[in-house]
């Protein structure tokens, strides 16, 4: 694209591969996008748990919590949208040959997607004007829709993602182009259930921990109030609540993925070749050879966590039962291992946390006291946003080399445009300084909101305009 | 079937090209507005005006998108690898405009304020023009069909584009002035009333002295558009410049409610009056509506999608819009109040 600059720059241009730049620029936009989903989809459900606690017992913290809350998230939704939109110019600009074939179908669940999205962003204005306009039910009431349709879009973007794993509900030509289609079929494919569940729950997970470890620092820093307290209260036991579910979830989709995506199934137990009596091998990778080298292996584990009515017995197919050019790379299979040891060792860590929580309760009928478990759960953010990623890397690396699982390969997907190297850093670059803002703007409105309280009232984007009108 | 997708597709390019451009045209105004003192109150208008449902704007464009690759695959595949650049420009663009203005709202230091003020500005010009390019380069039949690459260079930088890209500009500058013309008028700010009033007839000629150049430049460089705004799309046309200029007219004095919806008119057949003439085709003389339209139970999902959309989101605007025009309630919040927090910045 860059030709007509100067002449010996074209030249080594041109021979700059769109493909992994084109790949590596989806994977960093989503990897940023993701972090920010957890937010908008689970954080005004706990605003308006504060909320409702707030009017219910007539609680000045919950509802200062509540208040306080729907404004961080407008910034972090806002940060989110333009991100989400980013990624919608994506899909055309790096993988045009994808949305060409499979746009039919692919797309259908980003209409109902676009509608989700416009509701929630109208909802979200709503709440934070009905502050003081509206009557405390009216304005808990219509802060309802906003978790609502957070969780139906996000089920409608995970849909076109369950899509490329399972592309279900399109009649094929001879030539294998898109006759029809069945919008039905593709939006309920067979992998989209437990994967939509399996990102819903995830998103109360890591909203839940991220939110609860801010006020836990904020409780290590001796900010000890009832306000600190109900703010690590609210989001940490709904990360609480979120994560043995989860595990559920996960184990359902895993055993989905054993019976219809065999290949990645075994990517991610490193399985090299097809057998009964699978050990689990804990890290470990693949050598040069496709050999299973280093790591801790369980006997027999995996054969059985696949199917336990077999038990050991249970054959699980290996990479070595398609050619090589339909499974993922060596360093491939290595990386979708390696995340998903990532995700089920912080997930389990993540769970045994969330019991000592439990047992606090059960026991003391009050939180843990120690600082020790404060420590640990000012971390919980941070891990459940590492075991989310990892996650899903899995998803994605394990389906290579597809796009579309057994229809169309990556490599034929991308675009040709050999700039695809400049916008990546482009974007790394912008990205970078949106998320280093991000983090320092919120910084600052909850300072300020320490500091002063009247100042972090006025402004937010969504907020009520300024009092110009009313002079 | 298809014709429904495509008038669904430009009813969203239509909406956007409004309720985006009004936002990009603010931009435009917040850009020229002058240093901080003497643009402050121009920019307290501006932030009034477009802050209640800024984002929910950009919702148009997803739509456009979203309608595009799902009922036309081909056309965007083909619009996606040949408009590559302008498309990123624009993608970064919106990336720094929306971020930077939601992060001026939340930052209080006026020298921050003002780096964010920059962006936000400087993007809102950016984008409009890009998308003006585009919508340029696929009129003048410089994107090829069949999911093909056109000219890399020459599909955004030539006569059309560059036309389309000024009149998107313009346009967007001229609607934006209108409605803060009017949005002034209702705080009661003379001042301010004739500050935008002034602007809204400066780029109301330059958008005119602009289309009519380009009706030059499209005779020479886009035989079929020519063709099409001259003759199918002729009425169209018309009914932009009569309402552009009713608008104007009605600006005079205490700026008129008619005044806001001749401005939105004019830009409204400006965009459709672009569709009307390239009929039938989606991209000019080389892939129609029809040859490019998804399999039949897609578009049944999409024009779904929308009816849905209409039911669910015209209501919630409605909310919304009530709620802006009401005043505050005593009973819940904490006292920190937003009266009392503005004149705490404002002394500050």
């Amino acid at each position: 694209m860059t030709h007509w600059l100067c002449d010996p720059c074209a030249s080594v241009l041109m021979q700059v591969n769109p493909v992994p730049w084109a790949r590596a620029q989806m994977a960093f936009t989503l990897a940023f996008h993701i972090i920010l989903v957890p937010l908008g989809v689970s954080w005004s459900a706990m605003a308006l748990i504060a909320n409702y606690r707030g009017i219910k017992r007539g609680d000045g913290d919950a509802l200062r919590l509540a208040q306080r809350w729907s404004k961080y998230m407008a910034v972090t939704f806002a940060v989110g949208a333009v991100t989400g939109t980013v990624l919608s110019f994506e899909f055309g600009l790096l993988w045009p040959q994808f949305m060409g074939k499979w746009g039919e179908a692919f797309g259908v669940p980003f209409a109902f997607e676009g509608l989700f999205f416009f509701t929630e962003a109208i909802f979200i204005s709503i709440y934070i004007y009905g502050w003081r306009r509206l009557k405390p039910w009216a304005h808990f009431w219509s802060g309802i829709p906003i978790p609502i349709a957070g969780v139906f879009g996000s089920a409608s973007v995970i849909a076109a993602n369950a899509w490329m794993n399972s592309p279900q509900g399109v009649t094929l030509d001879s030539s294998g182009n898109v006759v029809e289609v069945d919008p039905i079929g593709v939006i309920f494919n067979d992998a989209m259930p437990l994967m939509a569940a399996h990102m819903i729950v995830a998103a109360y997970l890591v909203g839940g921990f991220l939110v609860a470890s801010v006020y836990a620092t904020g409780m290590l820093r001796g900010r000890r109030d009832r306000y600190h307290r109900l703010g690590f209260i609210i989001p940490f036991t709904v990360a609480a609540i979120a994560t043995p579910v989860q595990i559920g979830v996960g184990d359902l989709l895993a055993r989905w993925v054993y019976e219809n995506q065999p290949v990645k199934f075994a990517a991610l137990e490193l399985v090299p070749q097809t057998g009964s009596d699978v050990p689990e091998t804990l890290l470990g990778h693949l050598n040069s050879s496709g050999e299973v080298e280093g790591g801790i292996a369980i006997p027999g584990l995996a054969s059985w966590l696949s199917d336990p009515s077999t038990g050991r017995a249970t054959v699980v197919q290996g990479l070595d039962s398609v050619p090589a050019d339909q499974r993922p790379t060596i360093r491939e299979v290595n990386i979708v291992h390696l995340c998903w040891d990532i995700m089920v060792g912080l997930g389990t860590l993540l769970f045994l946390f969330t019991l000592w929580y439990w047992a606090s309760w059960i026991f003391r009928r009050d939180m843990p006291r120690s600082r020790w478990f404060l420590r640990g759960a000012a971390v919980t953010g941070f891990l459940s946003v590492v075991t989310m990623e990892a996650g899903w890397i899995v998803s994605e690396v394990g389906r290579q080399p597809w796009i579309v699982y057994n229809k169309m390969r990556v490599a034929d997907a991308a675009t040709t445009n050999e700039g695809v190297w400049i916008t990546f850093i482009a974007v790394a670059l912008l990205y970078a300084g949106l998320g280093t803002t991000l983090i320092l703007v919120l910084r600052g409105m909850s300072r300020r909101a320490r500091s002063q309280p009247a100042l972090e009232e006025a402004s937010v984007p969504y907020g009520p305009r300024e009092t110009a009108d009313r002079r | 079937m298809s014709t429904a997708a495509a008038i669904i597709l430009f009813a969203a390019v239509t909406m956007y090209a409004i309720f985006g451009g009004a936002d990009f045209g603010a931009g435009f105004w917040d850009l020229t507005a002058g240093g901080a003192k003497r643009g402050r109150r121009p920019r307290e208008v501006i932030d009034h005006s477009i802050g209640p449902v800024w984002e929910a704007n950009h919702v148009w464009l997803i739509f456009t998108f979203v309608v595009l690759w799902t009922c036309f695959p081909e056309a965007y595949a083909s619009i996606t690898l040949t408009m590559f650049v302008p498309l990123t420009l624009a993608a970064l663009g919106i990336v720094l405009r929306g971020a930077s203005f939601a992060f001026r709202k939340a930052v209080f230091r006026t020298r921050l304020q003002r780096h964010f003020g920059a962006i936000f500005a400087v993007s809102s010009v950016l984008v409009p023009y890009c998308f003006g390019a585009i919508a340029g380069g696929i009129a003048s039949g410089r994107v090829p069909a069949g999911g093909q690459a056109g000219d890399p260079v020459t599909s955004w930088i030539n006569p059309t584009s560059i036309v389309a890209g000024l009149l998107a500009v313009s346009v967007t500058a001229y609607v934006a002035a209108v409605l803060l013309t009017w949005d002034a008028g209702r705080l009661s700010d003379d001042t301010m009333v004739a500050y935008f009033r002034i602007r809204a007839v400066a780029a109301g000629v330059v958008a005119g002295v602009v289309a009519l150049v380009g009706l030059f430049v499209v005779r020479s460089d886009a035989s079929y558009l020519f063709d099409g705004l001259t003759s199918r799309a002729l009425p169209l046309v018309v009914v932009s410049v009569l309402a552009g200029l009713a608008a104007l007219v009605l600006l005079r004095g205490q700026p008129r409610r008619g005044g806001r919806a001749a401005a939105v008119l004019a830009a409204a057949a400006l965009v459709l009056g672009w569709g009307v003439a390239q009929w039938d085709y989606i991209l000019p003389e080389s892939l129609t509506v029809s040859q490019a339209a998804a399999p039949a139970g897609t578009i049944t999902a999409v024009l779904f999608a929308a009816a849905l959309a209409a039911l669910l989101i015209v209501p919630a605007f409605v909310l919304l819009y009530m709620l802006d025009q009401k005043s505050l309630l005593p009973e819940e919040g904490v006292d920190e109040g937003p009266e009392q927090a503005t004149e705490v910045t404002r002394s500050a």
